[in-house]
């Protein structure tokens, strides 16, 4: 028999989607019958809500509650998750890419001295060494790395957020409760939070919206986001950017799609002016529908588009909006 | 005076075009693009950037470090010429294919030799791998905070305070010093190389170290985690474009058929 250990999130005193989605991408690890799925939450405040991890495929719930694990406090998370290692002592570790994830994780590992898988989007058991293999887009999304772990005795993951699907909830599952209590000592924390300046965009949040429409460095000018920003308003969606956008200052990076931004995965996803860069479409390859409108006929994003128009922005927006407008 | 050390990667151009980008299959390795040379990557510069701004303001000696095989000097002078004042280069084969547990190994090697640093700046991650791992398993290892995807860095008395970029604003956040930050675009572009910057650049040389001059283990440096396949993903998606008799007409016919397909 083999732990898998999970380390969930808590936001907002909720606990938050990643959280199942790691589920998922756990019980595609189950090798052995017995293999147990271990569900750590470290926080604060632990959510009531935590009974329906069972239903979501938990089998044991490790519970830390203190008040220095606040999401600022990563020294504070890497204590405790050493510690729920240690009690748990799994064969596979599960993270998150979040702002949270994507630093305790790799420290988690270099603690260990083991290694640790970046950003996968895939993961299954190999069938002869029944070790960890993992797909995970490299070079911006240009290329997809296959790769296995060698003989080590800790795997440690790090899986990239809105890949799996969370299950659907059985009824009234039951499962083993944990309550570990860890002292924590405030002296340890190295790096001290100060203030936290939070600004979220306008309108419907970025990564919830089933509408996003986005501009690229094609827009020519942060006015031009104008247009997008009607558009965005009569669909009901938010509006997103390129990082070249928010490099050039016409948007916050709040605003940005992308490997180095927001992931996110609406119905329909508008692009104005972006030439479809991997490290852009890292962000938003999982749209359902991808609408590109791009003067370039050889631009990257018809590649990955389901509709598009070869043309001036300029020439072409006002008569699509003025159409949607109508529509609507 | 503090002494800030910047370690540095040389990638492949990402924003090369997409056509040029090829893999070896036999090899599993990405292939240098014939006519485009190499860069130092994009997060790596904009930390150096953030050394030169402490160095603006504050007496600061700024050393780069970099590992890695068949270097361009040219390439990798540019923090130089920039302004930094040191360069080491750790070169070799053995270096080609470094993970990132052998790579913190080689970095804290090559830091022990060089002696003791205030301040380690990185990149927040390699635009080859992406992996983000290096700066973090280094300040592991080194057991220095850590303050990652910093976009302002402030020194201040004995210690540091750091703005750092989150999905949703940024957090301010305080250290003491030594210790070892992330730097992330968001801090902002990174100077250009002056006439003056360019000639002092021109008159310094590299220091050059291999795995002897370090004492390496070549055996520790075998990577834990296998490289099985690298390809190219397949985009079998089919683009409908749609077209009409003028640009308005093209504009009108798209949201029709947006709403054919119910997607408005
Ligand atoms: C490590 C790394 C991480 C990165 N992370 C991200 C990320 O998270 N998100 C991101 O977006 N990028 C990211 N990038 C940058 C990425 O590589 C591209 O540089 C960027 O996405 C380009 O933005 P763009 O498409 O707006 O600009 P460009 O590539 O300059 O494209 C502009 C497009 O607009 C079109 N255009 C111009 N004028 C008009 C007009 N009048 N009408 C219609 N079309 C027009 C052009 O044909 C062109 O295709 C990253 C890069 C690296 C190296």
């Amino acid at each position: 028999m083999a732990n898998i250990l999970l380390f969930g999130e808590v936001s907002d005193k909720e606990i938050s989607s990643i959280t199942y989605e790691l589920i998922s991408a756990a019980n595609k690890l189950k090798f052995n019958e017995d293999d147990k799925i271990v569900v750590a939450l470290l926080s604060e405040v632990i959510p009531e809500s935590y009974e329906n991890l069972f239903s979501y495929g938990a089998e044991t719930v490790c519970l830390v509650k203190n008040e220095l694990l606040s999401r600022s406090n990563t020294d504070a998370f890497i204590i405790a998750s050493k510690e729920v290692f240690d009690k748990f002592n799994p064969e596979i570790v599960l993270f998150a890419k979040t702002d949270l994830g994507r630093d305790v994780a790799p420290r988690l590992a270099f603690k260990l001295g083991v290694p640790v898988a970046q950003d996968c989007i895939d993961l299954g058991i190999d069938q002869d060494t029944k070790k960890v293999m993992v797909t995970r887009p490299v070079y911006g999304g240009s290329a997809i790395a296959t790769l296995v772990f060698e003989d080590v005795e800790t795997q440690i993951v790090i899986v990239r957020p809105k890949v799996f699907e969370p299950i659907t909830p059985t009824e009234n599952s039951k499962g083993e409760v944990v309550e570990l209590n860890i002292e924590l000592d405030e002296k340890l924390i190295k790096t001290k939070f100060i203030e936290e300046v939070v600004k979220e965009s306008e309108g419907i949040p970025l990564e919830s919206a089933k509408v996003v429409v986005a501009g690229g460095r094609g827009l020519g000018d942060a006015k031009n986001f104008d247009l997008l920003r009607e558009l965005a308003e009569i669909l009901g969606g938010a509006v997103g950017a390129s990082r070249a956008v928010c490099d050039a200052g016409w948007l916050d990076h709040e605003y940005q799609v992308g490997l180095t931004g927001k992931t996110i995965t609406p119905d329909l996803y508008i692009t104005v002016g972006i030439s479809g860069a991997s490290q852009h479409m890292a962000g938003c390859s999982s749209s359902k529908n991808i609408v590109a409108i791009n003067k370039d006929p050889n631009a990257n994003i018809f590649n990955s588009a389901n509709y598009g128009v070869v043309g001036d922005w300029n020439a072409i927006l006002p008569a699509f909006l003025e159409a949607v407008r109508e529509l609507n | 005076m503090l002494n800030i050390l910047v370690c540095i990667k040389q990638v492949i151009d990402p924003e090369m075009p997409s056509s040029a980008f090829s893999i070896n299959t036999s090899s599993k390795k990405v292939e240098e693009p014939d006519g485009i040379p190499p860069v130092i990557n994009g997060f790596c510069e904009n930390a150096v950037e953030a050394a030169l701004r402490i160095k603006d303001v504050s007496d600061a000696n700024i050393t780069i470090l970099s590992i890695g095989n068949k270097f361009v000097t040219e390439v990798m002078k540019k923090p130089l010429s920039m302004g930094a004042d040191e360069l080491i280069l750790i070169e070799g084969p053995e270096f080609e294919n470094l993970d990132p547990l052998s790579t913190v190994n080689v970095l804290r090697a090559a830091i022990q030799k060089l002696g003791s640093f205030d301040l380690i700046l990185c990149g927040r991650q390699a635009s080859d791998w992406d992996n983000a791992l290096v700066p973090l398993g280094l300040s592991e290892m080194l057991d220095f905070p850590c303050i990652t995807i910093g976009q302002k860095i402030e020194i201040v008395d004995q210690g540091l305070i750091v703005q750092r970029t989150l999905s949703n604003g940024y957090e301010i956040v305080e250290s003491s010093l030594p210790a070892l930050v992330t730097v992330t675009n968001e801090l902002g572009d990174p100077r250009y190389p002056n006439l003056k910057g360019i000639m002092a650049a021109s008159r310094k040389i590299p220091t050059i170290w291999n795995s002897k001059d370090l004492d390496l283990d070549l055996e520790t440096l075998i990577p834990k985690l296998k490289l099985i396949d690298l390809k190219i993903p397949i985009t079998d998606k089919q683009c409908e474009i749609i077209e009409g008799g003028d640009d308005e007409e093209t504009g009108r016919n798209l949201a029709l058929k947006l709403r054919e397909a119910k997607l408005i």
